[in-house]
């Protein structure tokens, strides 16, 4: 695949913290409209690579490249530049909790954009609707379920229509219909925009249906980065060994389903 | 050697919160220049500090004047100067007691508050949410605390001090049966120009110190040596407020050693 396929670029990416070295060369393609998931143990540096791609941290070696410019590199305007690009979805959401769900949303609509107020309203008002959230507008974070919260923080990252969405563990945390709802959200949303997301979770092997490529994150560098047929077909001893490991009962129900037919 | 690695590392870390401090005053300055300006969320922080401190203003502001009546009766009888009260109690809280006990109530009261906030803000990732959608925390966060307590100190200081003098005639003159011409006399022959603006230059000063003190504590909780999490908040609002305090003090010397 030719560079310009990608529309992020991680290379030799180095990072610790005080003597815990979490990063050690992690090197990572993300292809332009795909999704991409990493996944990896608890531990292993996963949100941390995450942020290195929003430039929230930057790291000790290495480049980020966003569409070809070094993101650990820009400050100022030109990093704000490129965050424009960005939606995000934090792990715990990190919605204002001191503001209601419709100014949670609208938030990136009054700061980035010069659109009069009843258009703001119309345009969080469709998202409502969209999130299945009618209603709930008046009401403030702590009043919703993780669920609802999820479907709020999906909500206003996607309010200016970004390139590429970042997801921190989407569905942790929630009940196995309130995750369909947000991959069911998800899919709905990425269909209709086309933006590159890069997932990080542990919600393995449903998210093995939703991946375009899976890198698994080990021991500060990504150990594979493939399809999720490739990596169940991969003959790499630790590629097997983490397939076995985390869809092990899965495999083996299946195998067991098979033998007695 | 292990007690020098230890200073070293002291050493280092006061360094680094200095500079860490003074690049989040530099950028809370930048974005106080950024366009558009929005004064809704500044008249919010007003309503918080400002009005929000009325009443805790009022009260300690009277109850400090009567004290200062009450002292300065008796302390002035003795020298058969009583006439002077109402100079005495004037300048004490124009020139000192106003601005100083002013800007420690608010330390209280708003600052502290305001570090919490913010390094709850931080801690639950609210702040990198906001850079992550290209908004500049210091201008959507720090910016509208910093106005609005460069609006509403000088003004509860002005509280303060009216409210103090008006004390200070209640116990020197009511109740003290102290003559009325003779305090109102007094401190208008006393208290000049040079006394007002002192006390105003104080306030706008001891106001620009606490709101970048609190904040830049609640902001960089992260940073802390003490770490994440709500100790790490508790903790940092404790610094805050302590250091703020001895801030004013500090500046309260040092602008009274120039103006005086």
């Amino acid at each position: 695949m030719a560079a310009a396929d990608f529309c992020i670029q991680l290379k030799g990416i180095h990072k610790s913290f005080g003597t815990q070295e979490v990063l050690k060369g992690v090197d990572l393609d993300i292809e332009r409209g795909a999704t991409t998931v990493i996944c990896g143990e608890s531990g292993q540096g996963k949100s941390v690579l995450l942020k290195h791609i929003l430039g929230l941290i930057r790291p000790d070696r290495g480049e980020v490249l966003v569409e070809g410019r070094d993101i650990s590199r820009l400050r100022g305007a030109a990093l704000k530049q490129v965050r424009t690009r960005f939606g995000v979805l934090f792990q715990g959401v990190a919605l204002f909790d001191s503001m209601t769900v419709f100014d949670n949303i609208a938030l990136p609509l009054r700061e980035r954009s010069r659109l009069p107020e009843s258009a703001v309203a119309a345009k969080v008002g469709r998202a409502l609707e969209m999130m299945d959230l009618t209603g709930s507008g008046d009401k403030f974070p702590a009043q919703l379920s993780g669920g609802m919260k999820k479907r709020v923080g999906l909500a206003r990252a996607l309010q200016l229509e970004p390139d590429i969405l970042l997801f921190d563990e989407p569905t942790t945390g929630l009940d196995p219909v309130k995750s369909h709802d947000v991959y069911r959200l998800f899919f709905a949303t990425q269909k209709k925009l086309g933006y590159t997301s890069i997932i990080v979770s542990h919600d393995i092997p449903k998210i093995f249906n939703l991946a375009d490529h899976i890198a698994i994150l080990h021991d500060g560098r990504v150990r594979a980065c493939q399809s999720p047929a490739e990596l169940q077909r991969s003959r790499d001893p630790f590629v097997r060994n983490f397939i076995t490991r985390v869809m092990g009962t899965a495999h083996d129900s299946q195998r067991e389903c098979v033998n007695q037919a | 050697m292990e007690g020098l690695e230890k200073l070293g590392r002291w050493g280092l870390a006061s360094i680094e919160g200095l500079g860490r401090s003074a690049l989040f005053l530099v950028y809370t300055l930048i974005g106080l220049l950024q366009m558009p300006f929005k004064i809704r969320p500044v008249l919010r922080q007003i309503q918080v500090i400002g009005s929000g401190s009325f009443l805790v203003i009022f009260f300690t502001g009277a109850f400090v004047g009567m004290v200062l009546g009450l002292q300065g009766y008796y302390t002035l009888s003795k020298y058969g100067s009583s006439s002077a009260l109402g100079a005495a109690v004037a300048l004490s809280l124009i020139r000192e007691l106003g601005p100083v006990l002013t800007a420690l109530m608010v330390i209280g009261r708003t600052g502290s508050a305001m570090c919490a906030e913010l390094g709850i803000m931080r801690i639950s990732e609210q702040i990198d949410a906001l850079d992550c959608m290209a908004i500049n925390p210091y201008r959507f966060l720090v910016v509208p605390k910093l106005l609005a307590g460069l609006v509403s100190i000088p003004l509860l200081t002005a509280v303060f001090n009216l409210v103090g003098i008006f004390g200070g005639y209640m116990v020197g003159v009511v109740l003290l049966h102290g003559n009325a011409g003779a305090y109102m006399a007094s401190m208008r022959a006393s208290v000049t120009a040079v006394d007002l603006k002192m006390c105003f230059v104080k306030s706008v000063c001891f106001a620009f110190l606490l709101v970048w003190i609190c904040a830049e504590h609640g902001f960089w909780v992260n940073r802390r040596p003490w770490g994440f999490g709500a100790e790490g908040v508790s903790r940092a609002t404790t610094s805050a407020v302590v250091a703020s305090s001895v801030a004013v003090l500090v500046a309260d010397y040092v602008i009274t050693s120039f103006m005086l």
